[in-house]
């Protein structure tokens, strides 16, 4: 199925109709470190999904707590999301340049996207610490745990993204766009989609969804 | 205040102090003494025999596949023998405790032994065994060098063996959850178990977890991309099917346990509500997600050994696979089943009727490709040529001794029956039933199998036979004492009874155990006498059975690059066509074989991983912060080192194959 080689049936001229049972040169499997990439990430979906679960089940437990209409701020969580969707763009356009193979402008775009992924980190930060402050910590209600949970394991993999994406600007910098990292830039780009795609669950089902009545 | 005595005591070492030693419990102060001598003796043979270098280069540090898998096998079978001293401690404490008589184990200590058992034997025996056997065989089976990803490989057993220090020092330093072993909330939370048990538990878990879910991402890109040219899907030997069918179960299951246990752990550190019984939290939603990984877990374990009897079976009967296509099918069908039927572990949480129903039934479903595979291994031996050797033997117990399982676990898939059964005898019966005759005996005749492959040499027959025997035997007076107490309405998990006519049934589970454990010395002494015994059992073929596969046309054990030559495959039994067609090995015209270069970051990081899981337990926050901190930056600097790889020079390809060809014929 995945098989494209084309397979040398048979030895040749010096024995005809027998078949050939060895590859005389050597044999390039193809790469497989996007497929195990692409495997990862679905993997870390699957964690997504339960979180994305328990807090279906727990979402509306308030305990007699604040409920969701009560503490998200959209405007704050529609800077937040637009800062988070932009840098998906910048990424993309890094993505570009790196393809023309021109390094500073690939390594300026995703200065911007680390930038911007910071700035979103900063406010959910801030949007952590006045809820806790308000006594609507993750300890106070099912409702506040799930939430925490859910948007903390987003924001954690985003900081990680943070770091790995410093990592391959440096290494981008010092050995330039060779083969290496260009796969491993094209593994960050889709993480970082990957937690794009996320976060647009996050802010449809909890904030969008949570401020219903 | 900050800075008197007992405060710096704490910041220095969290929660741990000298009374987390077992100073005052005999038995488990006696066996860490011994545990301690025998690794003080084995670390002075080791030094002595000036053996460091040669382990840390040739084994520790190796990214080969076939030693990954050789050290998965090592571990696995080490974690045997605690798991099962756990279980004899059990039958022995159950068949004492009556009436007057407490035992010898007291509650609290019982019911560490039953949560280590469980825990110890899934995760740190049957999948490590599984994985080692995954790993050696599967490359050589599709015609590779190696795996996708190897340096991935190795971090991965390490980080299994992290997880396994982990359980051990449970043993030692405080103590293991007393939960059972998934650790059911409330029970399992903070208000109920306040001490550093459940924490073992999570951390070891956790850890191992990852290189768990690892090694399946490597194994299925191995699979589907390094597959030798001619090899289509329906061309893939079977037991390659079912590691493929296995791995993807691990990659899908497998987060859901990290989830969950993550979730656990936040409720215990934390003060989240997820599981508690106030403020809103849910503790059967712990008991619905824990299940949804737990079973395709027994899945991920039956799978391989499927597999195995496959091969095994083909082989011994000179035939091809009865069915192939339909053995295939039968497992994707299994594999998709499994995600369907986890509900069936708790029919009295009191879903309705509807919902039973849907579950009980696709339970039941799940025994007709089952059914199938059973059929294709009898019509397979049908008209076969079959010579019982030991693999075959294990085969032949296990078809018997599985379908019994396997009957009983459609009697506790049917609801109404289930909520008489839940929680009793008959089901820890009916599931060691299935574990034991399926996966671990699957596993067994695998051992014997492939064993010559990794080492050159055969297995002694003799204690072979004698060990299955003593096993077989062992299993049902083990385990059949079981149905019938459970049927009888005794619940599992005690450690005391008051009723003595419940006793001789104990007693005879108890002498089945004892048969087991002569089981397990007669396979050490398999391994001891075969050894000893080398050179008279040296396969020179690299081909001792007659094998129908792929891995069986390289030399025993074989060479670092598996083939000089990748093969080129037409038919599902590829080797045996070889054979058939009369193929002439090439003896000249090697080419340098580009390999991975060995690399020491994988032991590094899974020790930086145990520092931090103790730390976690313990609640030493200044090594928490040092450990992790230590984890990224080993990370970071490993993915500096862009020089992975190496050629193995022509001559050298040249000069090992011509040592084979001298080999083989002087065999001939």
């Amino acid at each position: 199925m995945s098989d494209t080689h084309a397979l040398p049936l048979t030895n040749g001229a010096d024995s005809p109709g027998k078949l050939n049972f060895y590859l005389m040169h050597e044999h390039h499997p193809e790469n497989g470190t996007l497929l195990g990439f692409w495997l990862y990430l679905m993997s870390d979906c699957l964690i997504f999904a339960c979180l994305f679960a328990v807090y279906g089940v727990l979402g509306r437990n308030y305990a007699g707590g604040p409920t969701g209409a009560q503490i998200f701020e959209l405007p704050t969580v529609a800077i937040n999301t637009s800062l988070l969707l932009l840098s998906s763009i910048t990424y993309g356009f890094s993505m570009l340049e790196m393809q023309r193979n021109r390094k500073s402008a690939t390594l300026i775009w995703l200065g911007i996207t680390g930038l911007l992924g910071a700035g979103f980190i900063f406010l959910e930060l801030r949007e952590f610490l006045h809820l806790i402050s308000i006594g609507a910590g993750p300890q106070r209600s099912a409702f506040l745990s799930s939430f925490f949970t859910l948007v903390a394991t987003h924001g954690l993999h985003v900081t990680f993204g943070i770091i790995w994406l410093i990592t391959l600007m440096v290494q981008t910098g010092k050995l330039g766009l060779t083969p290496e990292n260009k796969r491993r830039l094209m593994c960050l780009s889709m993480f970082w989609h990957f937690l794009d795609v996320v976060w647009v669950g996050v802010f449809t089902f909890v904030y969008l969804m949570g401020v219903l009545p | 205040m900050m800075f008197n005595q007992p405060d710096i005591t704490k910041l220095i070492f969290g929660r741990l102090t000298l009374d987390a030693l077992p100073l005052h419990v005999p038995i488990v102060l006696g066996t860490m003494i011994v545990v301690m001598l025998a690794g003080a003796a084995l670390v002075a043979v080791v030094t002595y025999n000036r053996l460091w270098g040669y382990l840390w280069h040739e084994w520790f540090t190796s990214i080969d596949h076939k030693k990954i898998g050789v050290m998965y096998m090592i571990l696995g079978l080490v974690m045997l023998l605690r798991g099962f001293s756990d279980a004899i401690m059990m039958r022995a404490q159950q068949a004492f405790s009556f009436g007057s008589n407490h035992g010898f184990l007291p509650p609290e200590h019982y019911d560490q032994i039953f949560t280590a058992h469980g825990v110890i034997m899934i995760f740190f025996v049957a999948m490590p065994l599984i994985t080692g056997i995954m790993n050696f065989v599967v490359p050589l089976q599709i015609g590779a060098r190696d795996v996708a990803f190897p340096f991935l490989n190795n971090f991965s057993f390490w980080m299994t063996a992290s997880g396994t220090v982990l359980v051990m020092a449970s043993l030692f330093v405080g103590e293991f959850a007393r939960t059972g072993w998934l650790a059911y909330p409330p029970l399992s939370g903070i208000a109920q178990s306040p001490d550093v048990g459940v924490d073992y538990y999570i951390w070891s878990l956790q850890i191992a977890g990852v290189g768990t879910l690892l090694s399946g991402i490597n194994l299925l890109a191995t699979i589907i991309k390094m597959r030798a040219p001619g090899m289509s899907l329906m061309r893939m030997p079977i037991f390659t099917w079912t590691a493929l069918c296995t791995n993807v179960l691990i990659v899908a299951a497998f987060p859901v346990l990290t989830a969950v246990l993550a979730l656990l752990a936040l409720d215990r550190y934390a003060g989240t509500n997820f599981f508690t019984t106030e403020l809103g939290g849910n503790a059967m939603m712990y008991v619905n997600l824990i299940w949804i990984w737990g079973h395709p877990e027994v899945y991920i374990l039956i799978l391989p050994a499927f597999g195995i009897f496959s091969e095994v079976v083909s082989t011994f009967s000179r035939k091809r696979l009865f069915g192939y296509t339909s053995m295939v099918y039968a497992t994707i069908v299994i594999t998709v089943l499994s995600y369907l039927v986890w509900l069936h572990h708790f029919f009295t949480m009191g879903s309705g009727a509807s919902v039973n129903s849907f579950f009980g039934i696709t339970t039941m479903i799940i025994s007709i490709p089952t059914g199938a595979k059973l059929f294709n291994w009898l019509f397979t031996m049908y008209h076969g040529r079959i010579t019982f050797d030991v693999p075959m033997l294990w085969t032949i117990g296990f078809m018997v001794t599985f379908t019994i399982g396997g009957m009983t676990g459609v009697l506790l898939a049917v609801p109404p029956a289930d909520f008489v059964l839940h929680n009793s005898l008959f089901l820890v019966a009916h599931f060691h039933n299935v574990i034991i005759g399926g996966v671990l005996f699957g596993l067994f005749a695998g051992i014997n199998y492939w064993f010559p492959k990794a080492f050159g040499f055969k297995l002694d027959e003799f204690w072979g036979k004698v060990s299955f025997w003593l096993w077989l035997s062992g299993f049902y007076f083990a385990f059949m004492p079981l149905y019938v107490l459970g049927l009888m309405g005794v619940t599992r998990r005690l450690s005391h009874f008051d009723d003595p006519s419940l006793q001789i049934w104990f007693q005879i589970a108890a002498f089945g155990a004892g048969l087991v454990a002569l089981g397990i010395l007669a396979m050490l002494m398999q391994f001891y006498v075969s050894f000893r015994r080398r050179d008279s059992l040296r396969d020179l073929t690299g081909d001792p059975w007659g094998g129908r596969t792929l891995e069986w046309s390289t030399s025993s054990p074989p060479p670092a690059y598996n083939f000089a030559f990748t093969p080129l495959v037409h038919d599902l039994d590829a080797w045996w066509q070889m054979k058939e067609q009369g193929h002439s090995r090439p003896e000249s015209g090697f080419i340098a074989i580009h390999m991975p270069k060995n690399t020491g970051a994988g032991i590094i990081l899974a020790g930086l991983s145990t520092a931090f899981g103790f730390a976690m337990i313990w609640q030493i926050w200044w090594l928490v912060i040092v450990s992790f901190v230590a984890l990224i930056a080993t990370a970071i600097t490993h993915t500096f080192n862009y020089k992975r790889d190496y050629h193995i020079p022509a001559d050298e390809v040249a000069r090992v194959e011509a040592a084979r060809t001298t080999l083989l014929n002087n065999h001939v």
